[in-house]
């Protein structure tokens, strides 16, 4: 399912039997979908449905960052913070509360979005590296307040998460598959409308060119503002389930590693589309699986098989934005055959950009490098 | 001799520069004028590097400058005044001086092609611990100047001296430049809007219309011809 | 009172260790107008060559020496490889770049020396000097912290000023473009802007190492509180580096022993966030108008 609305109404164009109503559509897609992964999770094995329902929930994190990063050019390194925050929330509620199991979850997503509003009225004017810093920090302090106070968040041990109840004779872990699978399809569906939206179009104006944008009537702040709420609740709906899946919820889950490991899925799966997400997803699960036996196979030390995955991926994005001739979105894509994608672009343009040409105008002279652009 | 042929060079789809051909003989002025947005700028910035044309070539005596990184084309005696002057207003007048001849190994030239210039320019050497923040118009152009001719190069691109500078400063910048090609017999291309002031010192005039060459022909006869005026340069 | 004056001595040792981050940060800044994100994390790897160089037997000096020059070459090498083909770009693909590098530092410190904690030597005693009768917060390595730290602002400070290759990276810094019309190779420069800063960085990384240990991820948060110092002092500013380290490490200091130690970080955030929307040019970026 793709957020892109030229693509997906090129998608409707070409199969008749879609619906041409966006809403329609996505919602035929996403049960589509689920039908095809119902008979999958029947025929796995336990462990099978552990990792399906990990992709799931790296697949609402990973697309609720696609949002941000690639939807509307804001980057951020806190979102292992906002799972975290999403998956404290809701271990906590069930330690500590009889909330029913499904309102913890959704709560966990709107703990998270609170934070992200909170971070985004402040950061709403900040671009690019500030951004990120901002970011790095607050992905580096929370861990610190779970630690200082340990009475409530249970210190560096946590908070054990005891698995969800299934139904009738299901195995746990496939109703888990099932439930965060449904979530997953849900999130991409609201996503993929709001792409398709009036909210998504100002996302990719801002991101394209924040001047223009806000010369054609668009809040700028207030753009920035709701792709964070909106990337930051999905990052903590992701983070509520992956409590489940784990068991345990602690700070040494949610470090700085995973924040830019969401971002290595989202630059691996391709920023621009929602379809990306799953593809990201399905590396951060896959590729720490493989490289932990690949180690051993090897008969490497263990620090190497614990670490050979956060290899990959600094690699990977490096390599990525290495060879990426204008931006994200080109770069796997382009390694890959594959089409490149309208209109997604990353940020030329943002006001720290603009400010950065004032001050290169301002130098008399212009970056190294960039002879061919037009003084 | 500098040598321009047939060099093309886009901006995404506009062609700032559409096949210019075109020679500066040595030792004299050569004036390159235009309306705004004719490529004038654009031409000098192909010629030193800082764009990179889509064809053509150039090429100073003999020597092809094109695909040349721009760190290279001062070694090759050509020395560039860029639009807006290019001061560094940080550093001192002094410190921009001495930057124009860091690359020159000779310790003891560079001191003595210091001291020329303070000669030249007795403004600058009264200022030479000040920040050339602190200068005005006329100042910076000197001291752009001033820091080019460092190099000791043998051609000198001018890019719109006059501009933001009252006549009588203008005059007095352009005076000098005549004199140096005299004296030091340095060849000089002009880029200038003020066409008169530029006309007034050149010995050939090159008129830029939309990226092409319109007119290539002796400065005298430009000067002197009132439909030209009309047509390209705007008076 | 001697509480008030122990928390100012450890802020200000600590603050010049964040200065020389910020340092780094700042030369990179004005050189390519990126942010290192793996700032922290090189020099982080740096001090574990010196560790293991350490534990070979080999002079704690030569040991300095030779993770400084590591660092030399390493801020050169990654700026040739990994930077260059960033630098023209969007500013999101070198702060993903940056990103990319820091966790792959990171994850191959892991791998070769393990997660574990590791202490690392100090050369000079780590017991606090006495003073008014009383023993304060102030040792002889924190003398050695302070002298090494004002010993290369000293060094970079003259060399900036007063050389040749200073005057090169002031006027590649300031007006590349004019820069590269005068003959200044740019490209160098930038190599050695990044050198300097990864020096800067290296020195950082081996003297806060005695004090909170050495481990993977020990730079994480001296880079947010670097990163800090470099926006109060202003990104374009060495001297703010400086200010700003000693503004960041003292602040922090104070939250730290009043607030509690583990908040340290949740303070540097807050900060960060107030300077950001009240003055995010910094204290020292000129704000004078700019003519032609």
């Amino acid at each position: 399912m793709n957020g892109d609305p030229q693509r997906s109404a090129g998608l409707a164009a070409r199969s008749p039997r879609l619906p041409r109503q966006p809403l329609a559509r996505h919602l035929t897609l996403a049960v589509a979908a689920g039908i095809v992964l119902f008979f999958i999770t029947a025929g796995l094995g336990s462990y099978g449905n552990f990792q399906v329902s990990q992709i799931a929930v790296y697949a609402i994190a990973v697309a609720g960052l696609t949002l941000l990063t690639g939807g509307n050019g804001q980057i951020s390194l806190g979102h292992g913070a906002l799972m975290a925050v999403g998956a404290y929330t809701t271990a906590l509620l069930i330690a500590r509360t009889h909330t029913p199991v499904w309102v913890t979850i959704l709560a966990g997503g709107a703990a998270a979005a609170v934070l992200g509003l909170i971070i985004g009225l402040a950061a709403a004017r900040l671009r690019g590296p500030y951004l990120a810093g901002v970011t790095l920090a607050l992905a580096l302090a929370l861990p610190e307040v779970a630690v200082k106070y340990s009475g409530v968040f249970g210190g560096e041990q946590g908070i054990t998460v005891p698995p969800l109840t299934a139904p009738g004779s299901l195995s746990a872990e496939r109703w888990l598959a099932w439930v965060c699978l449904i979530a997953a399809l849900a999130v991409m569906v609201l996503l993929a409308n709001l792409n398709r939206s009036r909210f998504g179009r100002a996302f990719r104006a801002v991101r394209d060119d924040e001047i223009a944008a806000s010369l054609a009537g668009v809040n700028v702040p207030r753009t920035q503002i709701l792709a964070f709420v909106v990337s930051s609740a999905c990052a903590g709906l992701a983070g509520a389930l992956y409590g489940f899946g784990t068991g345990i919820v602690n700070p040494g889950e949610f470090t700085i590693g995973l924040s830019i490991s969401l971002l290595a899925g989202m630059v691996i799966g391709g920023a621009g589309s929602l379809a990306g997400a799953w593809w990201g997803a399905l590396v951060l699960v896959l590729v720490p699986q493989w490289s932990t036996s690949f180690s051993n196979s090897l008969n490497l030390p263990s620090g190497v098989a614990s670490n050979l995955a956060l290899i990959i991926y600094g690699a990977v994005l490096i390599v990525v934005m290495i060879l990426a001739p204008a931006g994200i979105q080109g770069g796997v894509r382009r390694l890959l055959g594959l089409p490149r994608l309208p209109a997604a672009r990353v940020p030329v343009l943002g006001r720290w950009q603009a400010a950065r040409s004032r001050d290169r105008a301002q130098a008399e002279g212009s970056r190294v490098g960039s002879a061919d652009h037009i003084p | 001799m500098l040598e321009v042929e047939s060099l093309t060079t886009c901006y995404g789809a506009v062609r700032a520069l559409d096949g210019v051909s075109l020679t500066v003989p040595d030792h004299s002025v050569t004036a390159v004028l235009g309306a705004n947005g004719a490529g004038k700028t654009t031409l000098l910035r192909t010629i030193t590097g800082l764009v990179r044309p889509v064809s053509g070539a150039v090429r100073y005596d003999g020597k092809e400058l094109t695909g040349l990184p721009v760190e290279d084309i001062v070694r090759h005696g050509v020395a560039h005044v860029p639009e807006g002057r290019g001061v560094i207003q940080e550093l001192t007048v002094e410190e921009n001086l001495r930057l124009g001849a860091l690359w020159r190994s000779d310790k003891r030239d560079r001191a003595r092609a210091l001291e020329e210039v303070y000669g030249l320019f007795p403004a600058l050497g009264e200022r030479r611990r000040r920040s050339a923040f602190t200068l005005s118009g006329g100042e910076r152009q000197m001291l752009a100047i001033g820091r080019a001719l460092m190099a000791r190069p043998r051609m000198l691109l001018l890019d719109e001296p006059s501009l933001g500078l009252a006549p009588l400063v203008t005059a007095q910048i352009l005076s000098l430049l005549a004199g140096l090609v005299r004296r030091q017999r340095l060849t000089v291309l002009i880029v200038e809007q003020n066409a008169a002031s530029a006309l007034s010192i050149a010995e050939r005039a090159v008129i830029l219309s939309l990226g092409r060459v319109a007119v290539a022909d002796a400065a005298a006869r430009v000067a002197a011809d009132p439909n030209l005026h009309h047509h390209y340069l705007g008076f | 009172m001697g509480r008030f004056t122990d928390l100012t001595l450890n802020g200000i040792t600590y603050g010049m260790i964040y200065a020389a981050v910020a340092l780094g940060l700042v030369l990179i800044w004005r050189a390519t107008r990126i942010i290192n994100f793996a700032q922290g994390g090189m020099a982080m790897l740096t001090t574990y060559v010196a560790v293991t160089l350490i534990g070979n037997h080999i002079g704690y000096w030569i040991a300095f020496v030779i993770a400084l020059v590591a660092g030399l070459v390493f801020g050169a090498a990654v700026e040739r490889v990994i930077i260059r083909p960033v630098e023209g770009k969007p500013p999101v693909n070198a702060v993903i770049v940056t990103l990319g590098l820091l966790i792959l530092v990171e994850a191959v410190a892991g791998a070769i020396w393990g997660g574990g904690d590791r202490s690392f030597p100090a050369y000079f005693s780590e017991t606090g000097l006495r003073a008014g009768g009383r023993q304060i917060a102030f040792s002889p390595f924190d003398i050695f912290v302070l002298s090494a730290v004002v010993l290369m602002l000293l060094a970079l400070a003259v060399l900036f000023q007063h050389t040749h290759t200073g005057l090169r990276m002031r006027a590649a810094a300031f007006a590349p473009e004019v820069a590269r019309l005068l003959g200044v190779r740019v490209g160098r420069i930038l190599t050695l802007g990044w050198a300097l800063a990864a020096l800067a960085g290296s020195l950082a990384g081996l003297l806060v190492a005695p004090k909170v240990l050495l481990y993977p991820n020990n730079m994480d948060t001296v880079l947010v509180f670097a990163f800090t110092a470099a926006i109060i002092g202003g990104l374009d500013s060495p001297l703010g580096a400086l200010v700003g380290g000693l503004v960041t490490g003292l602040a922090l200091s104070y939250v730290g022993g009043y607030l509690g130690s583990s908040l340290e970080t949740v303070g540097a955030l807050v900060i960060l966030l107030v300077v950001l929307m009240a003055r995010p040019e910094g204290l020292f970026t000129r704000s004078r108008p700019r003519r032609v």
